[in-house]
């Protein structure tokens, strides 16, 4: 890895990259919220077949955001701290 | 002593006694070796005006707004993973209760009552398939019987039939249900009522089975 990819992202980068973040995980969690009500909603009308894949589905987005958590602490740790 | 913190790239006068060479090594000024305030930790004021502008209150106690800005998106996406998380432990844990549901054994054969204990357009009260569950036993005509789960699919108020209006009613927020079928007809509930499969065994009638619907 060079001098350039090692350099830290300056404060107002991290901030930009972080508002991307935030927008994608928004919307994962939303995604999730409507999700887990539809889900619901099939499993107490008797259709069981949705309840496995939704909740897949679901652990998929957590995989996503989590992944997401763990590389703004991977930018803030190169930085050595984030406030 | 204004003159000792001047810019330190502005040439220097050479003469030894010159004020701004108190202290040199060598031909370097004083504060070359100073400690210099990173950029990113300048405060900036939300307007933008330098500090001596700002009013006091904000002199004495100055926030770092951008690093502030920073923190707050990133402890909102904190939370929002911690959410994330829940929705998911929320779609296991209905998981769980489809294996707990699946696993418990087909609903017992229950007598309900005998044929004439219900007058057409009567009901009658029980519980189906434990004692938790009310239902309710609708004599449509003199040969149909249907019933039903007494839990409105709304929010599990308990459901009043109406046989005048050939409807179910749900007093906590006005739904109403088709008396024959279950539908929801009316108000904030979206599924039917759970039907009770019934069976007619000479002069009794008896539940034999719980039928979700969507």
């Amino acid at each position: 890895m060079n001098a350039r990819a090692r350099r830290p992202f300056s404060r107002e980068q991290r901030l930009t990259i972080i508002q991307g973040m935030l927008v994608f995980v928004l919307i994962v969690v939303v995604l999730q919220l409507w999700l887990l009500t539809a889900t619901m909603n099939a499993w107490l009308g008797g259709d069981e077949s949705l309840v496995w894949p939704a909740a897949a589905a679901s652990g998929a987005g957590l995989a996503l955001n989590v992944g997401l958590f763990l590389y703004l602490t991977r930018l803030e740790r190169t930085r050595g701290g984030g406030g | 002593m204004a003159d000792f913190h001047r810019d330190s790239r502005a040439p220097i006068d050479p003469t030894i006694s010159t004020p701004g060479r108190e202290g040199l090594t060598g031909t370097a000024p004083a504060n070359l070796y100073a400690r210099t305030i990173d950029r990113e930790q300048i405060t900036i004021a939300p307007d933008g005006a330098p500090p001596d502008m700002q009013p006091a209150w904000r002199q004495d106690f100055p926030i770092d707004w951008p690093q502030d800005l920073y923190v707050e998106r990133r402890d909102f996406m904190k939370f929002m993973v911690l959410t994330s998380a829940a929705f998911t432990m929320g779609q296991l844990w209905i998981g769980v209760q489809n294996w707990y549901r699946k696993r418990t054994a087909q609903p017992p054969v229950q007598r309900i009552a005998s044929v004439d204990e219900v007058a057409v357009g009567g009901s009658i009260g029980f519980t189906y398939p434990n004692e938790f569950e009310p239902c309710l036993l609708v004599r449509l005509t003199t040969s149909e019987f249907v019933a039903f789960g007494q839990k409105c699919t709304h929010l599990s108020c308990a459901v009043i039939p109406r046989p005048t209006e050939g409807s179910f009613h749900c007093p906590c927020h006005e739904g109403r249900f088709d008396l024959r079928t279950g539908v929801p007809t009316a108000g904030p509930p979206r599924r039917p009522l759970t039907r009770i499969v019934l069976e007619l065994r000479g002069q009794d009638i008896f539940a034999v089975g719980v039928e979700e619907r969507t």
